[in-house]
């Protein structure tokens, strides 16, 4: 067993757990590398199938391509694809790009707000029908008790201390001086009515791992992430205002591996063409404590 | 198996001590001696504390949260990485506050050694004797002890001395020998990646070379087979698989494996390792690994069984074990109040029988109390409302352990020690003692001219379901083939269908026995209720048939009209 066959089977053994201890679950699908890697992993944990829909918080500035792929993938894997807007931020302009927030408060009123009101069904959730592949409004307002995250330990400070099984009580709020105890492959999986609990299967991964894994396993990633000759490429996507990319050559997953290990990222952040992570010094840890990603 | 050839083997390693002895500073120097830091995050924290003109330390570094910094300890469980030339290292910053016992457990249950981490100038501490007895409990037998800070002390052998001969002789006591002590100073670099030349009197190895000398984890394939089953997965879209799924813990499993699953000893073939890729023919199941497999015999079992494999030792059945647990909950555990045990994927009820001793796991002394404390260990006896499978050895070191579950967190963990026997008479593992005649099963059945077998029959028609049985029953008789039907009535009330239904199968196991064809029925049968009948009889001697419309089973449908002539057809073609 190799270092990534761990990683998986820890990782499947952990959406797993999910799927059998919480009757209303989803996934979490940003469509960037971290999260589509999880979706494989959960294709692969129930042998092709993905029993659980698959959520995605369009704040409508994503770069064109990520919704382009995000709807290829849904179809060609039949996938219970589900998508959820703050609709009011939007309509009221109230974003960044608008002039009319800081980058923060354009996070939090886009991505935060209107994932705790997806998850807990109190705003609309548009879901793919697969015979017209247009989203539909549901009518469903279940709160999502389990939520699976590809969040991973070594992206930046705060993540680094997340558990597999993570609850949050009924403001999204993550108590990150009492945590509960997590040993011996159990996991907190009984909670008090309106807590839930976020999972996170990808905890122990790093960003190398996941480039690997992908190469090995052919998870089909969004071309963003390659240099199409302009000696530039995405590292971690996002929002185009808020997003930018780094300087690299890296074609294809053999360079951006060998970029990785070698070259000139082995010594920068990841998410250093995140711009929002540079406005306040601990304001992406307040954030995640809202329920940010 | 494809391996990368280019990739470094891969430890966990945790690091423990008392609170302010300086792990913080082990990590950061261990980071930047070792070229690790992200360039960023240097820079990020020079500049902090500029900005807040303080002087540079590494243990900044990892206090990324602002709750950390203002309380200014530890308080979860960081992962950081490097590596040396032989291996990638995650190392786990583990809390030195008593307060994140839990948290400290958190992160050394994922590793496979420790440093543990002593102050030179403040000495062993009630957490470092702590920290070294939780290691022992959780599995973790390499262990590293750093005498750190010994540039306050400058740099005095005797006082290293001191510390080595206090805290060898504990560790002796819980039965652990180190792999060896390293004065350091973290701070200043000594005998971390590089040998101090301000000891010359110390000429052992430095922290990286004795981290590479540890071992990884051997191979668990050759031990015993214990998958713990998770889950039963039956999806639609085309696809009819019944997949047992589960991680292997130890040992491994092949297509054509006999398998027996405990705690109800059901057994039945594998018939394959199910591939997780479309374009695998095959899957694995061995140690270590996610897996499933699919059933050559369909036999009903649900999450919370253990399974084995028939030949190798069996794990250990009982309600009533002795263990011995730490505990972490807020309250105490106490006696007469209900738990839940969990132990792979099995969750039972439990309540504290007796506590036999417990234990301050920072002086060793042992007392007689009436209840478990916050951080204490003890050795007790805990019954369960159901059998639970499990094993008694270190080896299988997986499924002998377990945790316990107060009002929705885990708040102890345990290992265990020893089945016991039931108290009460009768018990589920009571026998009886039957015997009966010589005839055998094949005998009785070619004498009869039948195979024993059930069909059990529902459907939202009540009535009809009720005629076409008995119509079958009496054209069977009638052609001289052994047959009885029993049905529930349709006029029981829910205790009363419930409890015929729980009768059944003993009825229906008895009648099977003695080679007769039995036509069960059950009006409007729910899917929980034929689960639960096939816990019993075996798939391959029951048939379940739904007349009429609106079946919410996973059977063939019949139509109810003339359903007996189409049910005899049916039993015509065998």
């Amino acid at each position: 067993m190799d270092h990534l066959d761990q990683l998986e089977a820890r990782s499947i053994h952990i959406i797993r757990e999910a799927y059998s201890q919480f009757k209303s679950l989803c996934m979490l699908w940003s469509i960037g590398k971290d999260s589509t890697v999880l979706l494989c992993l959960a294709r692969k944990a129930f042998y092709g199938h993905v029993p659980f829909p698959l959520v995605h918080i369009d704040t409508h500035y994503k770069i064109p391509e990520m919704i382009e792929y995000r709807d290829m993938l849904a179809r060609k894997w039949h996938l219970d694809m589900v998508y959820g807007e703050n609709a009011e931020a939007l309509r009221d302009k109230a974003t960044f790009p608008d002039g009319n927030a800081t980058r923060i408060e354009c996070c939090k009123a886009l991505k935060t707000e209107a994932l705790a009101h997806t998850l807990a069904g109190t705003w609309p959730r548009y879901r793919m029908n697969h015979e017209t592949f247009f989203f539909n409004d549901t009518a469903t307002t279940e709160i999502y008790t389990g939520v699976i995250v590809g969040v991973r330990a070594d992206e930046e400070g705060s993540r680094s201390k997340e558990r597999y099984f993570s609850p949050r009580d009924r403001n999204n709020d993550w108590d990150i001086g009492d945590q509960p105890p997590e040993f011996w492959g159990q996991y907190k999986t009984d909670f008090r009515p309106g807590t839930h609990i976020r999972v996170h299967p990808l905890l122990d991964w790093t960003e190398l791992d996941v480039w690997e894994y992908i190469r090995r396993e052919n998870v089909p990633v969004v071309s963003l992430y390659f240099d199409h000759g302009q000696g530039k490429r995405y590292r971690s996507l996002g929002c185009w205002p808020c997003t930018k990319p780094v300087d690299s050559t890296a074609k294809n997953l053999d360079e951006i591996i060998e970029e990785l290990k070698t070259g000139k990222f082995a010594n920068i952040a990841e998410r250093s063409g995140r711009e929002q992570d540079k406005e306040d010094g601990g304001g992406l840890e307040e954030l995640r404590k809202g329920g940010y990603m | 198996m494809d391996t990368q050839q280019n990739r470094r083997e891969h430890m966990n390693i945790v690091i423990v001590g008392h609170v302010d002895h300086g792990k913080s500073t082990v990590i950061g120097r261990l980071l930047a001696d070792t070229g690790a830091l992200p360039q960023g995050k240097l820079e990020q924290i020079r500049e902090m504390c500029r900005r807040n003109d303080k002087p540079f330390e590494y243990a900044f570094l990892l206090d990324a949260l602002k709750d950390e910094r203002s309380q200014g300890i530890t308080i979860d469980t960081a992962r950081c990485f490097f590596h040396t030339k032989k291996r990638q290292y995650i190392i786990i910053d583990a809390p030195g506050h008593i307060e994140f016992l839990k948290n400290m457990i958190t992160g050394a249950s994922r590793a496979a050694a420790a440093l543990l981490v002593i102050d030179a100038h403040e000495g062993v501490q009630e957490n470092s004797r702590r920290h070294g007895y939780m290691l022992a409990m959780l599995g973790i037998r390499q262990i590293c002890v750093m005498v750190n800070k010994m540039d306050l002390v400058d740099y005095d052998r005797a006082v290293y001395e001191d510390i080595v001969s206090q805290y060898s002789e504990f560790l002796k006591e819980i039965g652990i020998s180190p792999e060896g002590f390293i004065p350091v100073s973290a701070r200043e670099g000594d005998n971390i990646a590089q040998k101090s030349e301000r000891m010359p009197w110390y000429d052992g190895p430095t922290v990286l070379d004795m981290l590479d000398e540890f071992h990884t984890p051997g191979s668990l394939e050759n031990l015993p087979l214990r998958m713990p089953v998770q889950d039963v997965y039956k999806f639609t879209h085309g696809d009819s698989r019944r997949i047992i799924a589960g991680t292997v813990e130890t040992g491994s499993l092949r297509a054509g494996d006999e398998v027996v699953f405990y705690p109800s000893g059901k057994r039945t073939h594998v018939n394959r390792i199910e591939p997780m890729r479309s374009d695998e023919a095959e899957g694995v199941a061995a140690a270590g690994y996610a897996a499933g497999f699919t059933m050559t015999e369909q036999i009903y079992v649900r999450r919370g069984e253990l399974c084995a494999r028939a030949g190798e030792m069996p794990p250990k059945v009982a309600s009533r074990v002795r263990v011995s647990l730490f505990w972490l909950g807020r309250s105490p555990m106490v006696p007469g109040k209900t738990y839940y045990l969990k132990t792979g994927s099995a969750k039972v009820e439990c309540r504290l029988e007796k506590i036999l001793s417990v234990m301050d796991a920072s002086s060793l002394h042992r007392v007689q109390k009436q209840e478990v404390d916050r951080h204490e260990v003890a050795e007790c006896v805990l019954s369960a409302s159901k059998l639970v499978a499990f094993d008694d050895t270190g080896d299988l070191a997986a499924t002998n352990r377990f945790v316990i579950v107060d009002d929705y967190e885990i708040s102890g963990g345990g290992i265990f020690a020893e089945a016991l026997s039931e108290t009460e008479e009768g018990s589920a593992s009571g026998q009886r003692a039957w015997q009966t005649g010589d005839v055998s099963p094949a005998e009785r059945a070619a004498m009869l001219r039948q195979r024993p077998r059930v069909l059990l029959l529902s459907g939202s028609n009540a009535e009809r379901v009720r005629e076409a049985a008995a119509a079958l029953e009496r054209r069977l008789l009638e052609a001289g083939r052994p047959a009885y039907y029993l049905g529930v009535s349709a006029a029981a009330t829910l205790e009363e269908r419930e409890a015929t239904l729980n009768e059944l199968p003993a009825r229906v196991l008895t009648l099977l026995a003695a080679g007769v064809l039995v036509i069960a029925s059950a009006p409007a049968l729910t899917a929980e209720e034929e689960d639960a009948l096939r816990m019993h009889i075996s798939s391959d001697r029951l048939e379940t048939l739904w007349l009429g419309e609106g079946c919410p089973l996973d059977c063939p449908v019949l139509p109810a009209e003339n359903a007996s002539e189409a049910l005899w057809a049916r039993l015509e073609e065998g």
